[in-house]
């Protein structure tokens, strides 16, 4: 079994997904989805162990050998980020029984968990996956089960954010398609490290580069890249709040994935460099996006959308890390990854206890907030302190990362501008809980949000904390997974 | 070299037909009819790249040696699916949102989305 | 109708390419399936639009631009139809030339999809499920009952003498085709997928045209669900069956005593999950679709 672990990590919830559809009742359904997604999770984990011990792991597919079959690859860089994908993925999902409880009619509910673990099982396959077309696949599959998740909300918006992301996600698909049609054109295989290895003698190749443009646009449209990112504040504030924690944790993320994957290990560090200033759209970008996003944020009424534009922001954070082009920045980025994963997942699921408690996150609910579901709101406020950057929590190691990187390059604007961006956030979080302590609650009675919420996301706070403050597992994985992909560029 | 692309190019034109329908239009539906037009010209595309000069279809059969190229036409049967099944759930979209709306002209949406 | 036309002239033009597959499943998805789901789809919308159009210049721009960039790519491409393209020389040269011994079937394409590249195939089930799945939860109220009135079933093309009496002849025939194609798609153009949809298309139009009720009636959603999850898992378990003979996911050589023999039992099989999944996804959406519209009308 052991030997199989990397295809299993997509199978479970693949195949557990059509097993639920023949679950009728919402509560076995759920048992089900929970008992498949933390399957996932102790798979996860053994590979991380698997790929420490042995190095890169390959499987042959079908049992034909890359390139004339599907190669999946586990590497140090998939292990990584296969465990915060499948981690978040479990844990949202023990939450979710409660979290869909008011937003979404219990006829409907087991046909929600199906979707669920199809949008998992879609994001593992990408994440896990050597073949450049299977992840187009993975991607689609991903990708439809999200449209269908995110109109489950229970505003009529919610109908009219999917149709956008949809619109959105569809030509960000078909913009890969038409890169990897062009990357065959000219390489004939669609294994990726083949393709590594043929690429270099392309270099000068126009067809190469619109390929690699193709794809870059087509990876940032689903990363919500600034200015690419308009699909992203509606989306996340109309869905259901469970899909809007589990998406702000993962599918970023995993798109960010694909970017570096796309970036070092295909095209190699040189060859966009030599062809564009990359690095410098990447910087301009990240930054334009860390200023607009936290500017906006700063005035939303509907805390969703709030940390929606703030997600928008933390992701300019991870493309600036990229774009400094050291392995410091790298792995600041890749640190961020796994650090905003545990941000706003703790986040957005405190948000989805405040939805379950009075039906929306309007900034009118939260006055009182703090003496009426103290714990709640304490997870709120770790969670801003780590998006500001404080010592003691994961956001600030993060950052630090970032701030080497720059100085390590003497690039002093640099620096300045991302304290500038945290000082943005200290605003918007500071609103938040100017109204939660400071402000007189309206006279409905409420309680605290349910246990079944509540762990959870105290869970993921406290990872917040310890993370911050022993490092030493996302450090050296980055630092790891960044060296290798250096190492691997030309 | 120009003659021998100008396959590719004509598709690029269908593309770039689809892409502009996509972005232009109001209509929910018409835009997605834009998105099928740019699909199916991506999928046109691949065929070309596949296709070998007087080869034919990949199926073995006595007495031919020339075959096209098996592999496009295999992505291009997922990516077809692919498209189906995004159209499927798109017109779902539609029909839901003409349900709660009453319309589904965009600008008439973001009309009825401010006066509530 | 233009995309039913659309459809069928890119149909066409696959042919022309060589690529008789593709053409099928185009002809059965972008003449049938897509143009019956654009007309529910309109019933429900409304046929004219206003004609407003967004920042055309804008968006003109842009058009310009994305289209110059991909005229660019195509310079360094091969030109249009060598066989010395890096395309056709290096994978796909070796399932040309390996796969009859190898797999042993007549159809190329059948012995990528199916065997050499499967993985990718169970990835295109599992869309066809998740889409099916995504339509079932936004039209329906969720549950398995999904009770036309019986109002309904005097909507019913009584008037239409001719149409009644030629399917009544022509849907078994498609049905029979449907499973010629499932099963000879080793052989020639077909297989699981175009299987599946001409399965699909022959029920719909018994519900054209003897009403949805009655063909609710005979075959039920609930046990279309059933199916199409079936599918799905047929496809996968035969993946985990191979774990049980010693080999790596979806390898199918050791299902039967020879390779070859048991790729070819590994191929019906999943080809057969693939056209059950479809032919069950197609059934339901069409059923969701045509069940809201029709719940729409009676509201009104």
């Amino acid at each position: 079994m052991l030997s199989h672990l990397p295809i299993l990590q997509v199978i479970v919830p693949l195949l557990a997904a059509p097993a639920c559809l023949l679950l009728d009742r919402a509560r076995a359904a759920w048992l089900f989805a929970c008992m498949a997604s933390l399957v996932s999770v102790v798979i996860s984990g053994l590979l991380v162990f698997q790929v420490h011990q042995f190095g890169v792991l390959s499987y042959s597919l079908g049992g034909w050998d890359a390139p004339w079959g599907i190669e999946y690859r586990i590497d140090l860089l998939s292990a990584y980020v296969l465990l915060i994908v499948s981690g978040i993925g479990a844990l949202m999902m023990l939450a979710a029984n409660t979290a869909i409880r008011i937003e979404i009619p219990p006829e409907r509910q087991p046909l929600f968990y199906v979707l669920y673990l199809l949008c998992l099982a879609g994001l593992l396959g990408i994440v896990a996956t050597g073949d450049i077309f299977n992840v187009f696949v993975f991607l689609e599959i991903s990708s439809l089960a999200t449209y269908a998740l995110i109109a489950q909300g229970r505003d009529r918006r919610a109908l009219w954010a999917a149709y956008q992301y949809l619109i959105v996600g569809t030509i960000g698909a078909t913009f890969i398609l038409i890169g990897i049609g062009f990357l065959y054109s000219l390489t004939g295989t669609l294994n990726m490290q083949d393709l590594a290895n043929r690429l270099p003698q392309l270099e000068n190749s126009a067809t190469a580069f619109t390929a690699f443009a193709f794809l870059m646009v087509g990876v940032c449209l689903k990363l919500a890249l600034f200015p690419l990112h308009l699909w992203l504040p509606n989306a996340y504030a109309y869905a259901p709040s469970i899909v809007t924690a589990f998406l702000a944790a993962t599918a970023t993320k995993v798109a960010v994935y694909l970017l570096i994957r796309f970036h070092f290990s295909v095209f190699g560090v040189g060859f966009a460099a030599s062809v564009l200033p990359l690095h410098s759209i990447f910087l301009a970008l990240g930054l334009a996006g860390v200023f607009v996003a936290s500017l906006v944020a700063i005035q939303q009424p509907n805390v969703k959308r709030l940390f929606a534009y703030s997600s928008v922001a933390q992701i300019g954070y991870m493309i600036i890390g990229i774009g400094i082009g050291s392995a410091t920045g790298l792995q600041a980025t890749l640190l961020h990854l796994f650090n905003h994963a545990l941000m706003k997942g703790a986040l957005f699921l405190a948000l989805a206890a405040v939805v379950f408690r009075f039906g929306s996150a309007d900034i009118r609910h939260f006055a009182g907030l703090g003496q009426r579901m103290p714990w709640t709101m304490a997870v709120i406020v770790i969670g801003g302190l780590s998006l500001i950057g404080v010592p003691g929590t994961v956001g600030f190691i993060s950052k630090w990362y970032l701030v080497l990187a720059a100085f390590e390059r003497d690039w002093w604007p640099l620096i300045i501008a991302v304290l500038l961006g945290s000082l943005l956030a200290v605003i918007y979080i500071w609103r938040l809980v100017e109204v939660a302590y400071f402000w007189k609650g309206e006279d409905e009675v409420c309680r605290e949000a349910p246990l079944s919420l509540l762990i959870p996301t105290a869970i993921l706070a406290l990872a917040n904390i310890y993370f911050g403050i022993d490092t030493r597992l996302p450090v050296y994985l980055s630092d790891s997974a960044a060296q290798m992909l250096f190492g691997v560029g030309p | 070299m120009l003659p021998e692309l100008y396959n590719y190019w004509v598709v690029i034109v269908l593309m770039m037909i689809g892409f502009y329908i996509v972005i232009v239009q109001g209509n929910l539906i018409k835009k997605l009819i834009g998105l099928n037009i740019f699909q199916t010209s991506v999928f046109i595309f691949y065929i070309s790249v596949g296709k070998v000069a007087d080869g034919s279809a990949p199926i073995l059969a006595e007495g031919v040696n020339v075959y096209s190229n098996p592999l496009p036409h295999v992505l291009i049967l997922t990516a077809i699916v692919v498209g189906i099944a995004t159209m499927a759930l798109a017109l779902a979209l539609v029909i839901r949102i003409k349900n709660a709306y009453g319309t589904v002209e965009e600008e008439e949406l973001q009309e009825r989305d401010l006066q509530c | 109708m233009l995309a039913g036309i659309y459809g069928l002239l890119s149909a066409s033009f696959f042919v022309s390419m060589d690529a008789v597959d593709v053409a099928f499943t185009e002809a059965a998805v972008g003449a049938g399936v897509f143009p019956l789901l654009m007309l529910t789809a309109l019933t429900v919308a409304g046929r004219y639009e206003q004609t407003a159009h967004r920042r055309p210049r804008a968006a003109f721009f842009l058009v310009l631009v994305t289209g110059a960039l991909l005229i660019l790519g195509t310079l360094d491409m091969p030109p249009f139809g060598s066989p010395d393209a890096p395309a056709h020389t290096h994978v796909a040269a070796r399932y040309i030339q390996a796969s009859p011994t190898e797999i042993g079937i007549p159809n190329m394409v059948t012995s990528v999809l199916a065997d050499y590249r499967a993985f990718d195939t169970l990835g295109e089930v599992v869309v066809v499920f998740t889409a099916v799945v995504g339509v079932l939860i936004l039209l329906t109220s969720g549950g398995q009952r999904q009770q036309s009135s019986p109002a309904n079933a005097v909507e019913t093309m009584r008037s239409h003498m001719i149409l009644r009496v030629v399917s009544k002849m022509l849907i078994p025939l498609m049905l029979l085709f449907a499973l010629y194609v499932q099963f000879h798609g080793e052989y020639g153009p077909g297989g699981g997928f175009q299987a599946g949809v001409i399965f699909a298309a022959a029920i719909i139009l018994y519900a054209m045209l003897f009403g949805l009720a009655k063909a609710q009636a005979a075959i039920k959603p609930s046990i279309l669900r059933l199916l199409a999850a079936f599918g799905v898992l047929l496809y996968g378990g035969v993946g985990v069956v191979s774990f049980l003979t010693g080999v790596n996911y979806l390898d199918y050589s050791r299902l039967a005593a020879d390779p070859v023999a048991g790729r070819h039992i590994g191929i019906l099989v999943i080809e057969l999950g693939v056209g059950i999944t479809v032919a069950a996804a197609m059934i339901l959406i069409f059923y969701a679709f045509a069940g809201y519209a029709t719940g729409r009308a009676e509201a009104e």
